[in-house]
């Protein structure tokens, strides 16, 4: 047997197709999802995928945030369901409170595209658990409003609980606090990141690197043998 | 202009004495006279309107039209050209059922005026463009030309145009995979700002620009029309530059990515279903372009009510409805039956889409507003049957003293340090520089089919996952080159774009061009123009690649100071597996470096003699395209045998540019050996075209060299993949480290 993970399209969604690709690479069905449609189709995971929702015109992620689909998706993360934001979704996240803290545009003021190095802190998720902890991969990150931030005393209850699930290694591309490249709730189903490991499945396509499969791998082996 | 009362078309007909200001809307005396004569009455304003904005050099081609009829008479035969110069762009049968539509388009004007806005918008015209073929698009290439990098007007233009490239084409979604930067003092006030778009569909879908069949509705969608980019066609694209008059801000069109990514979609969706007769983009003189052209390429006329065009400010006119450039928007011809499904899918997706009329039996364009005929023309004689000029040229009198004028006299390095100090300040010019800075302001990644991006020799995309057929573009030009002489120039702009897609390993198929020069008022210019067309039909002719469309921008000047003669190609090819693609990156210590092709002395326009002589002048190297063609088809070979991993196209910095950009973004050194009957310094610097350098495994080594033999090629060994320098043996060394520290801090030294 396979799973279902579902990615919606939002308004502005870019890498929707190429989330459902990686899904596919990794053995498992993908199911499209539509902003507007409440019904997540009985699928047994949710990837919010990057883009730009709704143009980023007020604030990343914070139109797409309330469209129908969240309210569903919102109510089963909480209960568990298994959900993955990429760039734009990680921002979706954060403004829907299902991921602490926030997005500002990036420290140098221009979008950044580049292969970038990071550190998987914790290999424990419902999404890492293919890495190893301290494993360091190369993932594209392309992004305008990537540098995360957060209040001190939320930046160190994610230190001090493992959930800083990703940290930019070499360079710190926008000036997120302390390196963050990605973080996790409490329970671990529900995880958030700038880079974009679906850009990262194939060895000819991208930077040639296939350092993020096991995103979904990951997920997929965790659903298959639940 | 006016209107009370409404200036119908039975008002014109009763004051024929009414004047009106076609002046200011660029027309000359002679063409609002042939308006007259066409309609056998003076224009309503709104007519006026229309033909102002379509007779304008941006839309009509007059002073181009009878130089670029070349394309179509000297046109090779080509099994894979499916739709040629005339539609909105050209489509070319890559095989497996696929076709590619590929085009590049000017926007240099409005990028000066306003550099975020103006580079913006052209990105979002020429996507449009794609679509309205009915393709999906894949892919952008941006070639760009600024000013002397270290000018403080290119610290304004420069950033505002990459930010705008990268705002609006990251959000479309849309890889960013190739172009240009150049910097030369000649395009100070006069930026060069192309941009290139792919598209991929099935060749059952492809799309034209007509309405056809009685009674077919005619659907406006996309964004509201508001006053944005009002005459833009007319007055900014047209008219040369000149610091008296006021600013022209209010004449560039305004972008919003985020609509133009719901159209890409909902357009996409509409195809799909089979909802669409004809279709065309409003771009360039909005309605009054998209009206005309879709009723005069049809069967029938078209009547459009104009009330009925959803308006972002209701105190527009009717004229100035008509002329709006306001972006993202498009009209399409869609049959009464499935009107409503198609607006279905529009408010599915949030666009605005409104009937705005109808095909209809007869031959005219009929406009109402209010209830009163504001227009009654045919509508070929707007969009086709504009004025054309047999404009007079003549080559320039300095143009001898200025080839007379030889590089390869210029003072060489006399020593060896001298000559390393030279290959140090090449790699670190703001020509010769990493591009990153500015690269990496755009998404390479995005769609997931990305297989080369810049900085290789041609940007690459997979279109099929299942067989691996993939697409090559690369787009080149050298002004320098075509200022000493425009017709080779125009061919080594061809040479260098079709050699760098074979050098990736795909077969070119088909040529783009964006020709850019200065007004085609002066004779000079004209001649310039001329000659570079002739040099560019007679060399796609001899290389077998039909030019399938592209772009003509003039008046590219201020004052008396015309650009350098730009002529900017596009070639397309097409690789059966993007598996075999080969990349500029040095792969493997210990592969043998070879060079293919044959090394002149030819300096004229070369990077040497403008970054240490600051000059220009002699002759351009020499083209043969029968030796491009060769090269190309052992390129080709090479890499589907598997006998090359790394290949980079020589061209300005000549081979030391092509080894240190291989050795950098390998990591890998190179140790080389200058040949017998050559020099360091020409083996260095030199640009005969018609050559690239290739790394060879060793076990390929016998085998390479056979074919190349084979079959006639000039192939000489210049050393091996090793270390971590650049060394060229009895003369000095470069540390990777030290090269990367010049090559790469350049551009952000001055730009960042």
């Amino acid at each position: 047997m396979t799973a279902r993970i579902g990615v919606v399209t939002f308004p502005g969604s870019l890498d929707d197709r190429d989330t459902q690709r990686a899904i596919r690479l990794a053995g498992a069905e993908p199911v499209a999802l539509w902003h507007k449609d409440k019904d997540l189709h009985q699928v047994d995971a949710v990837v919010l995928p990057g883009g730009f929702s709704y143009g980023d015109y007020l604030r990343a992620g914070a139109i797409s945030r309330f469209s129908p689909v969240m309210e569903t998706v919102i109510e089963q993360a909480k209960a568990g369901l298994p959900v993955l934001g990429i760039c734009n979704g990680f921002q979706i996240l954060t403004e829907a409170h299902l991921l602490p803290g926030g997005m500002l545009g990036n420290d140098h003021l221009h979008f950044v595209c580049r292969e970038q190095k990071l550190r998987v802190e914790n290999a424990d998720t419902a999404w890492t658990a293919d890495y190893e902890a301290g494993q360091e991969i190369h993932i594209p990150l392309k992004n305008m409003d990537g540098r995360y931030v957060a209040d001190a005393y939320t930046l160190d209850k994610l230190e001090a609980e493992g959930r800083v699930a990703f940290r930019y290694l070499d360079v710190n591309p926008n000036g997120s606090l302390r390196d963050i490249a990605g973080i996790t709730n409490e329970a671990g189903n529900v995880v958030g990141l700038m880079p974009h490991p679906e850009h990262a499945v194939e060895p000819l396509i991208g930077t040639g690197r296939t350092d993020g499969l096991p995103f979904f791998t990951s997920i997929l082996k965790k659903l298959v043998n639940a | 202009m006016s209107r009370t009362p409404l200036d119908t078309v039975e008002h014109a007909a009763e004051t024929p004495d009414v004047e009106l200001p076609w002046a200011e809307l660029g027309l000359k005396k002679d063409e609002y006279e042939r308006v007259v004569e066409i309609l056998g009455r003076r224009p309503t304003g709104a007519e006026l309107a229309m033909y102002s904005v379509m007779w304008s050099e941006h839309c009509s081609y007059k002073s181009s039209k009878v130089h670029l009829r070349q394309f179509g008479e000297k046109a090779p035969q080509s099994d894979a050209l499916l739709v040629g110069i005339g539609e909105n762009a050209g489509v070319v049968d890559v095989g497996q059922g696929y076709a590619v539509t590929f085009k590049v388009e000017s926007h240099n004007h409005p990028s000066y005026v306003e550099p975020y806005q103006g580079a913006a918008t052209g990105v979002g015209g020429i996507v449009r463009d794609i679509i309205a073929m009915g393709a999906r698009p894949v892919a952008v290439v941006d070639p760009l030309r600024f000013g002397a990098a270290d000018h403080p007007d290119t610290k304004r233009v420069l950033p505002g145009v990459v930010a705008g490239i990268g705002g609006y084409g990251n959000c479309l979604g849309l890889p960013n995979i190739g172009g240009e930067v150049v910097f030369d003092a000649c395009y100070q006030g006069n930026p060069l700002v192309n941009a290139g778009a792919i598209g991929v569909m099935r060749h059952e879908d492809i799309h034209l620009a007509k309405a056809s069949g009685a009674g077919n509705k005619v659907i406006l969608y996309g964004a509201r029309t508001g006053g944005d980019g009002i005459g833009g066609a007319s007055i900014l694209a047209s008219e040369t530059f000149d610091d008296a008059k006021p600013s022209k801000r209010p004449a560039v069109q305004v972008g919003d990515p985020f609509q133009e990514k719901l159209l890409i979609e909902c357009t996409l969706e509409a195809f799909k279903e089979k909802l669409v007769v004809g279709i065309q983009d409003l771009g360039a003189a909005g309605l009054s372009c998209a009206t005309s052209e879709l009723a005069s390429n049809g069967s029938g006329g078209m009547r459009v009510t104009l009330d009925d065009v959803p308006l972002r400010d209701s105190t527009l006119s009717p004229e100035e409805i008509l002329m709006s450039e306001s972006q993202e928007r498009m009209c399409a011809v869609v049959e009464p039956a499935k009107v409503d499904r198609f607006l279905e899918i529009c408010e599915k997706w949030d666009v605005i889409a409104t009937v705005i009329g109808e095909v209809t039996d007869g031959d005219r364009l009929e406009i109402f507003w209010h209830g009163g005929k504001i227009v009654d023309v045919d509508p070929r004689t707007v969009a086709h049957d504009g004025p054309v000029y047999e404009r007079p040229y003549a080559r320039p009198e300095w143009q001898d003293a200025l080839q007379a004028d030889d590089a390869n006299k210029l003072p060489r390095p006399a020593t060896a340090e001298e000559l390393k100090a030279q290959v140090l300040k090449l790699v670190a010019s703001p020509n010769q520089a990493s591009k990153k800075w500015i690269t990496s302001q755009y998404d390479h990644f995005v769609q997931g089919n990305t297989v080369l991006a810049q900085p290789e020799d041609s940007g690459m995309i997979r279109i099929d996952e299942e067989t691996g057929l993939g697409v090559a573009i690369a787009t080149d030009g050298n002004g320098r080159y075509a200022k000493l002489d425009p017709y080779t120039g125009a061919q080594l702009a061809l040479a260098e774009a079709y050699r760098n897609v074979a050098t990736t390993g795909a077969k070119p198929l088909a040529v783009s061009d964006c020709l850019n020069f200065g007004s085609p008022e002066d004779p000079a210019v004209m001649w310039q123009f001329a000659e570079a067309i002739r040099g560019l039909a007679d060399g796609c002719l001899q290389l077998g690649t039909p030019v399938t469309g592209g772009n003509v921008s003039l008046y590219n000047q201020t004052g008396e100071a015309a650009i350098h003669p730009t002529p900017v190609v596009a070639v397309l090819g097409v690789i059966d597996d993007v598996a075999r693609r080969t990349p500029v990156a040095f792969q493997e210590e210990g592969q043998l470096l070879y060079l293919l092709g044959d090394t002149r002395e030819e300096f004229g326009g070369s990077a040497w003699s403008q970054v240490v002589h600051d000059h220009l002048g002699g002759l351009p190297p020499k083209v043969d395209l029968e030796r491009e063609r060769l090269l190309g088809e052992i390129l080709i070979s090479a890499s589907r045998d598997g006998m090359i991993d790394s290949a980079h196209d020589l061209s300005d910095g000549g081979l030391i540019q092509a080894v240190v950009e291989s050795a950098l973004l390998g990591g890998k050194g190179a140790r080389l050996v200058v040949p017998d009957g050559l020099d360091a310094f020409t083996l260095l610097f030199s640009e005969s075209a018609g050559r690239a350098v290739v790394a060879v495994p060793r076990s390929e080594e016998v085998r390479f060299n056979d074919m190349c033999g084979a079959r006639g090629l000039p192939v000489t060994r210049i050393g091996v993949v090793d270390g971590d320098s650049v060394d060229v043996q009895g003369e000095f060394a470069l540390s990777l480290a030290e090269l990367r520290e010049a090559h790469e801090a350049t551009i952000p030294a001055l730009l960042a």
